[in-house]
C-alpha cells in the first residue's frame, strides 16, 4: 500500500523536475507537482494511521516529512508556471531527498515510535516545519541573490529565462521565515519544557538551534530588505544545516 | 469551391508601395463588400484579399487601380491550401516582422467581422483566428518583449513585480520617452512626475499621464519618491548623477536610460539597491527575447501544419459529401418507399422491419462512405464523386 504511493509520488516530483527543465512542459511539471504532493500526503496520512505515536520519528522520517513541507510551501506559495526556474531549483532537490528518504525506511509504517508522547510529538513537528519553512526562505534568498546579481551584470537574458521578480521573492522569502518563527519557537518551548521537567542538560544541538532562532528573530525584528535580507536568511539557513546534518544524531 | 489570395507585404514590396495600397478599416471593409465573399485584410505591412472563387485577375485588377500602378511583380497569388497556410502563419504572427506579435491576431479578427462571407471563407478565418489563439497559449512567442519601450517595463517589473501603485519619474519629453513611459502605464505604473527643460513641453505630456511637471531644479528632490525613472532628454552631460540621490533608501530604484547621449551617470548602477538600463542594455535584451521568439516560431509552425491538414480534409470533404448525403438520401427513399408497399402489419412487426432494415442500409453504406472519405483525402474525391453519381443516377438529386 504505501510504496503504492510512494513510488508515484516519486515519480510525479520526478517528472516535475525534470519537465520544468523546458518552457513547452511547464503545465506538465505543475501537475506533477500537484499529483506527486497529494501522493505524498496520502502517505504521510497512512504512516500516521498505522503508527502507534509520532511516525516521522527517524532521520529518513522527518526527511520525509521535510520534503512534504518544502514541496507544499512551494506549491502554494511559488508554483506558477511563469516562475519555472524556481520550480527547476526546488523538485530536483525535493525529488532526490524523497528518494533517498524512502531508501531509508522513512516512507514505511507500524514500527513502534521513540515519540508517543504528545509533547514530544509536537516538538518535533513544529521544529521539523519550521526548518521546512527556513530551507524554503533560503532557496528563495539564494534566487534573489542569482535574479539581483543578473540585474546587475544586465544579463541580456534575463526576459527570456525568467525568474520571480525581486519584489517577489523577498516578500515570500519574509514571509516563509515570519511563519516559520513562531513554529521554531513553538517547538524549541516545548523541548525545553521537557529538558527541565527531567532535569536533562543542554546539549549542542539546542545551543545551535537556539543560535538560529536569534538569527530568524532579528530577521523578523529588523525587517531587512534587499541583499541584506537575503543574507540573512542565508545565515539562518547554515545554523539549520548544521543542526539537521552536522548535529544529527547528538540530541539525546 | 477555390480560395484565392492576392497580396503585397513588407517581404515583397517597400514602405512607399504599402502605404499607398494600405487602406483604413472602413475602406477595407467597403472593398471587401464590394467584391462579394471576401475579406480585405490591410495593415501597415500587408495588404490582402482573400476570395472564395477564383478570381484572382480581378482582386488584383482594384490593387493595382488603388496603388497606381502595376503590381504584378510584388504582388502574391496563393490558391486553396497555400492561401490557407498564408493566412495561418499570418494570424499566428509568424508572417510578421517581429515573429509573435500580437497585434496582427486583432487585426485579422476585425477584417473576418467586417466582411460578408460565405461558408469557404468563414472555415478558414475561424480556422485562422483559433491558430492564433493556440499559438499564443501554447507557445512562448509573445511572452518576451520586442521593442526597447516594451522591454524596459518588463525589466522594471523583474525588479518590482506587479507595477500598480510604481510611481514613475520621467525625464524628457520626447516621443521615445513618451513610448516607453506609455509601455510602464499600460503595465500599471503611475506616471507621477515629468520635467523637462521645456516647461510647455512637459505641462502637455504630464497632462497626458495625469502627472505632475516639475521644474528642472526640482529633479534631484524627487528622486527619493520614485521607483522608476526614465530619462530620455538630449542633454549633452549627465542629468542624474550618483551623488543626486537619497544615501538612505529602503526600495529599489530603477533607472532607464533610452538617451544618446546617456542622460544617467553610469555610478548610480554601482548604487546598492539601483538598477540602470542603458540604450545598449535594452537592445541587447530585445535582441536575445527575439532569439527566443524565432525558437518558438518552429513551435508555431508544426501547429500551422497541423491546421493546415485539418483544412486540406475538410476542402477534400467538400467535394464528397454532397454526393454521399444524395445517395443515402436515395437509398433512404427507396427504403420508405418498399416500407410503404406492406400490407396491414402490427406495431411491433412495423418497428422490427424499419430497424432491420435501416441496420441493413447503415451496413451496406459504410464502407463506400469511408472509402470516399479516404479517396477525398488521396485527391480522387471529385473522380469518385462523379462515379457514384453516375452508378445510382444521382444526377438530378445534387
Amino acid at each position: 500500500m504505501l510504496d503504492l504511493l510512494f513510488w508515484p509520488a516519486l515519480i510525479g516530483y520526478g517528472e516535475a523536475a525534470v519537465a520544468y527543465s523546458s518552457a513547452r512542459f511547464t503545465r506538465l511539471a505543475t501537475w506533477g507537482v500537484r499529483v506527486g504532493w497529494l501522493l505524498q500526503t496520502a502517505l504521510l496520512a497512512v504512516q500516521a494511521a498505522r503508527t502507534d505515536g509520532f511516525p516521522w520519528d527517524t532521520w529518513a522520517g522527518s526527511l520525509n516529512l521535510f520534503v512534504w513541507l518544502v514541496v507544499g510551501g512551494y506549491l502554494f506559495w511559488g508554483c506558477r508556471p511563469r516562475y519555472r526556474l524556481l520550480g527547476l531549483a526546488v523538485m530536483p532537490l525535493a525529488a532526490v531527498l524523497f528518494l533517498v528518504a524512502g531508501l531509508g525506511g522513512g516512507t514505511e509504517a507500524g514500527k513502534d515510535s521513540h515519540y508517543g508522547n504528545l509533547f514530544l510529538t509536537l516538538h518535533v513537528g513544529f521544529v521539523l516545519a519550521a526548518f521546512a519553512g527556513f530551507t524554503l526562505a533560503a532557496a528563495l534568498a539564494g534566487l534573489y541573490l542569482i535574479e539581483e546579481r543578473r540585474l546587475q551584470r544586465r544579463s541580456a537574458d534575463i526576459l527570456r529565462l525568467k525568474l520571480p521578480p525581486l519584489a517577489t521573492l523577498e516578500r515570500v522569502t519574509s514571509t516563509a521565515i515570519t511563519i516559520s518563527l513562531p513554529l521554531l519557537t513553538a517547538g524549541l518551548a516545548i523541548g525545553l519544557v521537557r529538558l527541565f521537567d527531567h532535569g536533562e542538560g543542554v546539549d549542542a544541538l539546542i545551543v545551535a538551534t537556539i543560535l538560529g532562532w536569534l538569527v530568524y528573530g532579528a530577521f523578523v525584528a529588523l525587517r531587512p530588505t534587499g541583499r541584506t535580507a537575503a543574507y540573512m536568511a542565508l545565515a539562518g539557513f547554515a545554523v539549520v544545516i548544521v543542526v539537521r546534518i552536522v548535529l544529527a544524531g547528538t540530541h539525546f | 469551391l477555390r480560395l484565392s489570395l492576392v497580396g503585397i507585404s513588407h517581404h515583397v514590396a517597400p514602405v512607399e508601395l504599402r502605404e499607398r495600397v494600405a487602406l483604413p478599416f472602413d475602406r477595407a471593409v467597403e472593398l471587401a463588400r464590394k467584391l462579394g465573399d471576401a475579406v480585405c485584410l490591410s495593415t501597415c505591412n500587408r495588404t490582402e484579399l482573400y476570395l472564395a472563387g477564383e478570381r484572382d485577375d480581378r482582386a488584383l485588377q482594384t490593387l493595382e487601380e488603388i496603388a497606381g500602378e502595376p503590381l504584378g511583380r510584388v504582388a502574391y497569388r496563393m490558391h486553396d491550401e497555400a492561401a490557407a497556410v498564408h493566412l495561418f502563419r499570418v494570424s499566428a504572427g509568424l508572417d510578421s516582422m517581429v515573429p509573435g506579435e500580437s497585434e496582427i491576431l486583432g487585426q485579422v479578427k476585425a477584417a473576418y467581422e467586417g466582411a460578408t462571407v460565405g461558408p469557404l471563407l468563414d472555415r478558414v478565418f475561424r480556422q485562422a483566428l483559433q491558430l492564433g489563439k493556440r499559438v499564443r497559449s501554447e507557445t512562448a512567442i509573445g511572452e518576451s518583449p520586442a521593442s526597447v519601450p516594451s522591454a524596459a517595463a518588463a525589466l522594471a517589473e523583474q525588479v518590482f513585480g506587479d507595477l500598480a501603485g510604481r510611481r514613475v519619474l520621467l525625464i524628457g519629453a520626447g516621443r521615445i520617452g513618451e513610448l516607453a513611459a506609455g509601455s510602464l502605464s499600460a503595465r500599471g505604473a503611475a506616471i507621477a512626475y515629468v520635467v523637462n527643460r521645456s516647461a510647455d513641453a512637459a505641462a502637455a505630456l504630464a497632462g497626458r499621464f495625469n502627472a505632475e511637471p516639475l521644474e528642472w531644479e526640482g529633479l534631484a528632490s524627487r528622486l527619493g519618491e520614485v521607483d522608476v525613472v526614465l530619462a530620455s532628454t538630449s542633454a549633452p552631460e549627465f542629468v542624474v548623477r550618483a551623488e543626486d540621490l537619497p544615501s538612505r533608501r529602503r526600495k529599489p530604484l530603477f533607472f532607464i536610460d533610452i538617451a544618446v547621449p546617456r542622460d544617467v551617470d553610469p555610478a548610480v548602477h554601482e548604487l546598492d539597491g539601483c538598477y540602470l538600463y542603458d540604450i545598449d542594455d535594452l537592445e541587447a535584451v530585445v535582441a536575445e527575447t527575439l532569439t527566443g521568439r524565432r525558437k518558438e516560431a518552429a513551435t508555431a509552425e508544426r501547429l500551422v501544419v497541423e491546421e493546415a491538414t485539418r483544412f486540406r480534409e475538410w476542402q477534400a470533404s467538400l467535394e464528397v459529401v454532397p454526393a454521399i448525403a444524395s445517395l443515402r438520401a436515395r437509398a433512404e427513399e427507396i427504403r420508405a418507399a418498399e416500407l410503404a408497399k406492406l400490407g396491414n402489419l402490427s406495431e411491433e412487426e412495423r418497428r422490427t422491419i424499419e430497424s432491420v432494415t435501416a441496420q441493413m442500409l447503415n451496413k451496406l453504406l459504410h464502407l463506400p462512405t469511408v472509402r470516399m472519405k479516404e479517396a477525398a483525402l488521396a485527391a480522387d474525391g471529385a473522380a469518385y464523386a462523379a462515379a457514384l453519381r453516375h452508378l445510382f443516377g444521382l444526377e438530378d438529386k445534387r
